[in-house]
């Protein structure tokens, strides 16, 4: 996981570093199949599709991003830009009305969701990995003990206290001043 | 809700997509000078671009090129600016 900010993969990008395209994808993958996918519920095929052209399109536009810290908000744009069409060309969606429900919220959600992730720089590789093999990936307890090598037991364990260290991450400070301006996601 | 369910909620929500999805976005440079070829040519040969025109996949299997949803994209996107 590379903790460079967007604006420095942005300008490593320009500078045709391979390695700043590829931590790039592997930052906002899950952003862009989370909106195709669930956001605007796409069959695999069309989000597969609304997928690559949302890298092709910030590969060959990239330069014409005037603020790279909008980077996320302009890629989400993008995202939905592209499943919004994928819609109207299938024929199942003519009007904003007829759109799935509320996508706005599920984009809010997934907004917090990436912060969330973001956090995980904060942790420890064994923390990030385990809590990215059971959450995101979605593999059971038995797959991770033996990738790990640890004993199936012990994961839920180890699972609680790194989400505990996440949550720490995220909320440094247990007593936030009063009207303080929160920028963490309502992990409360 | 804890404040652990709710994250432990919130990392659920980004699930990640097949591999082979970003394996194929990050190629997006190397195809893209693959694709310098072909976009040369579409440049210069009419007929060639009247067959890109018809059916881009044919023709970039005509030259070689697997028409992956990634090169597709990226064709599309070099020939749209």
């Amino acid at each position: 996981m590379d903790p460079a900010s967007d604006a420095d993969l942005v300008a490593r990008c320009l500078a045709n570093e391979q390695g700043a395209w590829d931590a790039l994808v592997d930052r906002y993958a899950r952003y862009v199949y989370a909106i195709a996918a669930r956001a605007y519920r796409l069959e695999p095929t069309d989000a597969e599709d609304v997928f690559q052209e949302v890298f092709a399109r910030v590969f060959e536009r990239l330069e014409t991003l005037r603020d790279v810290d909008a980077l996320r908000p302009w890629i989400a744009q993008t995202t939905r830009r592209c499943a919004v069409d994928t819609l109207r060309r299938n024929g199942r969606e003519t009007s904003v009305e007829q759109l799935p429900d509320e996508p706005d919220e599920g984009l809010a959600e997934l907004d917090e969701a990436m912060t969330v992730h973001a956090a995980l720089t904060g942790l420890s590789p064994d923390c990030r990995e385990i809590l990215d093999r059971f959450f995101t990936r979605d593999e059971s307890y038995r797959t991770i003990g033996a990738e790990l090598d640890l004993p199936a037991g012990t994961i839920a364990s180890r699972i609680a206290r790194c989400l505990a260290r996440l949550r720490d991450v995220l909320q440094p400070d247990p007593a936030p001043r009063a009207g303080k301006k929160a920028d963490r996601p309502r992990v409360g | 809700m804890t404040p652990e369910e709710r994250i432990a909620e919130l990392l659920r929500a980004l699930p990640t997509p097949p591999r082979g999805w970003m394996e194929a976005a990050k190629e997006l440079p190397t195809a893209r000078r693959e694709l310098d070829t072909i976009v040369e040519r579409i440049e210069r040969d009419a007929q060639f671009r009247a067959l890109v025109q018809a059916d881009l996949e044919e023709a970039l299997r005509g030259e070689g090129v697997e028409p992956t949803p990634a090169v597709v994209a990226l064709l599309r996107q070099r020939l749209a600016r």
